[in-house]
């Protein structure tokens, strides 16, 4: 049995709503190359910790995890936070600078609310996979792990290890949401859910601006195996 | 052909799963058949991955973030030069803690060729920081340093192998160099399984001979404090591994005087030879004779 939005929730007292966002992100200048996928990632993110997540600044220890996998142009990531109350948003007026805990990839060790620190690509589900397998040895059943990864990222064979041992031993705590912007340089004939589809992931393909069909696709149970949703957000330059 | 230290390392590892309730081995299939019995005892606490290597550091670094104490197993080449990346981003860049115990060393599978040996492993992980590197030169050595390795949260790389000393030289001395010979020309610094060797080729030499299973972190205050007996600093280290890994260390602890360094070690280049590992050790001038002829010239220059 596999309830995604049975347990409480943390009352939500943010001041901050999904129109806030565009104004967050703005304060955070100099990354311009990656504004694309700051923007690609912004709705699933949203979803995820407005709808979704069981986690809050406490970071205790049955809480959800999310891994950000696609580290790159994480302004859209940094803004949910904010928005989320991880941090102040003063912070993005630094954001790059030398001493600034907010880069142009997230370090863990510096941003509060970051699971893991990323910028090389394929590196996050692989970890995750970790992760599931220690959760389980605790018994901290309740804890769901989410990652995010694009399209593009997913050329990594590193995810492909990480794919098909996911499945083979059933972590049904797992969760990948993949945005696709069909960057992939080669493309993904098929689609690239016939890929975990092919290893036993259960797999969804939502429109990844349209929140409530976002949130559907999350919360649609997927017991005994991991579970994929991947968010198409169209081509870059149809925004 | 499982040699001695990693039958240890598998009935060590089964008996420490018992103790420790937040270890977690994983192996990708090498060795991983040996492990059947601690798998039934505890299924949720070792896993075979399959042949995936980046996946199997990248697990470590997953549990470690899960609060588990992962302990992760391959051969040399598969564990620590495959994966390298994954090592630098997923142990290092995350603050995970992680035992990595490699089997196979430099030429402990001389017949099997290039890719199944390392000599480089120690070179690599040293461009880290924060990592414990063991180089046990016997199985007594290796099975203390997996048990504390076991209780501690840092990053640990056990470099297990065929080859062994026929007495355990490093139990008493923590992490630090231990003095097994006194002398006053020149102060040699033996490595792991290599110190047998070491001490046959300078019998009758008048040199101090230290003995290190541990070699990063470098012994520098160990180093000095023997080298400051001597009227010149004459250093010659005698690594199982590529040579010149630690003659850096060894350059730094002495910077405030002048100082010689003769590196042994394992070749650069590619032996395209099979055989067996003492052929191997000789072809690189690691056996006794080789050693003695070396050591010998450089004391004479």
């Amino acid at each position: 049995m596999h309830e995604n939005l049975t347990r409480e929730r943390v009352a939500d007292s943010s001041p901050y709503g999904f129109k806030d966002l565009a104004g967050l992100m703005s304060r955070m200048t100099g990354d311009e190359k990656h504004s694309e996928a700051a923007t690609s990632t912004l709705d699933a993110l949203w979803v995820l910790y407005d709808r979704i997540l069981q986690v809050d600044s406490s970071m205790r220890e049955n809480r959800d995890r999310f891994y950000l996998s696609k580290g790159h142009g994480p302004q859209a990531y940094y803004a949910v936070l904010c928005a989320k109350g991880f941090f102040e948003p003063e912070l993005f007026d630094m954001f790059g600078a030398f001493k600034s805990p907010l880069g142009y990839h997230p370090d863990r060790a510096l941003v509060p609310g970051a699971e893991i620190s990323s910028g090389s690509l394929g590196h996050g589900l692989p970890l995750a996979v970790g992760t599931a397998l220690g959760l389980r040895a605790r018994g901290l059943t309740e804890s769901r792990l989410w990652v995010l990864l694009g399209d593009g990222e997913f050329d990594e064979g590193s995810n492909h290890e990480a794919v098909a041992y996911a499945a083979r031993a059933g972590l049904d705590r797992l969760n990948a949401v993949v945005i696709d912007n069909h960057s992939a340089t080669q493309g993904w004939p098929g689609g690239l859910e016939t890929r975990f589809a092919a290893e036993g992931w259960a797999t969804r393909r939502v429109d990844g601006r349209d929140h409530d069909a976002l949130e559907r696709a999350f919360a649609a149970p997927h017991p005994g195996r991991p579970g994929l949703v991947v968010a198409d957000v169209g081509a870059p330059g149809n925004l | 052909m499982a040699g001695i230290m990693r039958e240890r390392f598998v009935d060590v590892t089964t008996e420490l799963l018992d103790v420790h309730e937040n270890l977690v081995l994983v192996t990708a299939d090498l060795t991983a058949g040996l492990f059947r019995a601690a798998k039934e005892s505890h299924p949720d606490r070792v896993s075979n991955l399959g042949i995936r290597e980046q996946l199997l550091v990248s697990v470590a670094g997953g549990l470690s973030l899960a609060g588990m104490r992962p302990i992760a197993h391959s051969f040399a080449p598969f564990l620590i030069e495959r994966p390298f990346e994954q090592i630098k981003l997923d142990l290092n860049h995350q603050g995970a803690g992680a035992v990595l115990v490699s089997a196979g060393a430099s030429y402990d599978m001389a017949s099997s060729g290039r890719s199944h040996q390392s000599p480089g492993d120690v070179a690599l992980l040293s461009t880290l920081p924060d990592w414990t590197i063991h180089v046990p030169g016997h199985p007594d050595e290796a099975e203390a340093q997996l048990r504390e390795a076991a209780k501690g949260d840092g990053l640990v790389y056990v470099r297990l192998s065929n080859q062994s000393n026929a007495e355990a030289y490093g139990l008493d001395s923590g992490h630090g160099f231990r003095v097994l010979r006194r002398g006053t020309q020149a102060t040699v610094i033996a490595v792991g399984p290599l110190a047998d060797a070491v001490l046959r080729a300078t019998e009758h030499l008048d040199v101090t001979v230290l003995y290190a299973a541990t070699i990063r972190p470098f012994d520098a205050e160990g180093l000095r404090a023997v080298v400051r007996e001597q009227a010149v600093a004459s250093v010659v280290l005698v690594e199982p591994y590529l040579m010149g890994t630690s003659t850096a260390e060894v350059s730094d602890a002495l910077v405030d005087r002048p100082h010689r360094i003769l590196s042994l070690g394992v070749g650069k280049e590619e032996l395209r030879n099979y055989g067996s590992p003492r052929q191997h050790a000789i072809a690189h001038g690691l056996g006794p004779a080789g050693l003695r002829q070396r050591i010998f010239s450089f004391l004479s220059s």
